[in-house]
């Protein structure tokens, strides 16, 4: 609980403090916020996740003065994690009350969900600020280099905070 | 009925889903027609006094270029005054119209925040309702074209950056009296807009200076930039021209918010003419 409410404060300011102004010629932009998301706690409600998720997205479109779109992006995330979720993980992991974490699930698992997330929040992101798909070239473009950006920040900060958990006790 | 209620059990996960994309999808489209006000936005008094800090810091770093734009922009002020002091020594005896001279009113704000990397990109200032900024109010600085007053709170103000792509700002090519619309359009590159709805036969060339016409919210004659590329064919009977943007984006501090004291006259006027046609 604690945990997650100090994620979400300096997520969210790093976002508006220093992600909001780094950019590659508008091509590349980097969101690492989602992790906010991603790594709620795994036993909580659907109901639950999306508004977290909705209110995330809101706090950071009151930043970037960009009402909607980073909502609708954060729970299409949302979406995809419970089903992400429910797919990969056996019943009693998915009830502990712990975060999704690199340790204990493994990489594959991990990268994987990272990666899907990341591909998933910002084609949904772009796709809705553009709104047309007229210039789609550019638009993908934008969506892959954007989604490479915010996956190789969110490795680095995974693994900054990297802590080796074996379930098996070994 | 038990059936059905067992059914959105089932799958509650997509129907909330559609609820909170669809409830999302529809707060973005109704933000963005024009002039639409929100709460949940950068002039707000948490967000805006969160940048306001954060700008009282960050502005160190930019004092000595600042201090330089300041002290250009006096030089060039004192060079202007000099002409008139000039002119007045002559037999000849300038004749100013009044009307002209209060017609527009500039109040200067500070920049607490700017983006610059987004598809559409806003602006903070620090001032709002309190200095008599209103909606729909140009923004200027020294050097060229800002943007428009989009949200108004008491002590801030949110700003749609020329770098946005429903942006347009009313322009005259100099030298020919030709005007057309300014429009960053799908430019990626914050120091480059396209100029449009030029016509054909109108030559122009590298290097020449293009100013607001003063259709729009801009008073006359301000300078927005110079042409970098002509010769763009849309394949319509209008000319493409690439403009080099003389405002700084990467670098605003103090930008001036024009006030139009005539605005209201203009557009009861104009709205008269729209009844009877």
């Amino acid at each position: 609980m604690f945990y997650n409410i100090v994620r979400f404060l300096a997520l969210i300011t790093i976002q508006v403090v220093l992600f909001k102004n780094i950019g590659f010629y508008n091509l590349a932009t980097f969101f690492p916020y989602i992790l906010i998301i991603m790594l709620l706690p795994l036993g909580i409600s659907n109901f639950f996740v999306y508004v977290l998720a909705f209110a995330t997205g809101l706090a950071i479109d009151a930043f970037y003065d960009s009402l909607g779109i980073h909502a609708a992006a954060c729970v299409a995330l949302a979406w995809f994690r419970i089903v992400f979720i429910r797919i990969t993980l056996e019943i009693d992991v998915r009830q502990s009350s712990d975060s999704p974490s690199w340790g204990e699930l493994g990489s594959k698992w991990y990268l994987s969900y990272i990666f899907l997330g990341t591909l998933i929040h910002h084609f949904t992101l772009l796709v809705i600020e553009v709104f047309s798909f007229t210039n789609f070239l550019t638009t993908s473009l934008s969506i892959l280099l954007s989604s490479l950006s915010t996956f190789a920040i969110i490795l680095l900060i995974s693994l900054l905070f990297y802590k080796r958990k074996s379930r098996v006790g070994i | 009925m038990k059936n059905l209620w067992l059914f959105f059990i089932r799958y509650n996960a997509f129907f909330w889903f559609l609820l909170f994309f669809t409830a999302a999808v529809i707060l973005s489209i109704r933000h963005n027609s024009f002039q639409r006000s929100s709460f949940v936005s950068s002039s707000n008094i948490v967000v805006g006094s969160f940048y306001d800090k954060l700008n009282s810091w960050k502005s160190y770093l930019d004092l000595s270029t600042t201090n330089d734009d300041l002290a250009r922009e006096n030089a060039s002020l004192r060079q202007k005054l000099q002409q008139y002091i000039l002119r007045d020594t002559l037999d000849s005896i300038p004749l100013t119209d009044s009307i002209d001279e209060s017609r527009y009113e500039f109040i200067v704000a500070e920049v607490v925040n700017n983006s610059i990397h987004q598809k559409s990109n806003y602006l903070t200032l620090g001032k709002g309702t309190n200095a008599g900024i209103e909606k729909g109010m140009g923004v200027i600085t020294s050097n060229g074209v800002v943007g428009i007053v989009l949200d108004v709170s008491t002590n801030f103000a949110t700003v749609r950056s020329l770098l946005h792509p429903d942006s347009r700002v009313s322009v005259t090519l100099d030298s020919t009296e030709a005007f057309g619309s300014l429009v960053w359009g799908n430019n990626i590159d914050p120091k480059l807009a396209m100029l449009r709805d030029i016509p054909n036969h109108i030559k122009a060339e590298k290097g020449q200076v293009i100013r607001t016409s003063g259709f729009s919210l801009f008073p006359k004659g301000i300078k927005v930039g110079e042409v970098d590329e002509t010769g763009i064919t849309s394949g319509e009977s209008f000319l493409d021209i690439r403009v080099r943007l003389s405002t700084n984006f990467y670098n605003l501090h103090h930008v001036y918010v024009v006030k139009d004291n005539l605005e209201e006259e203009k557009q009861m006027l104009e709205a008269e003419r729209d009844d009877n046609g």
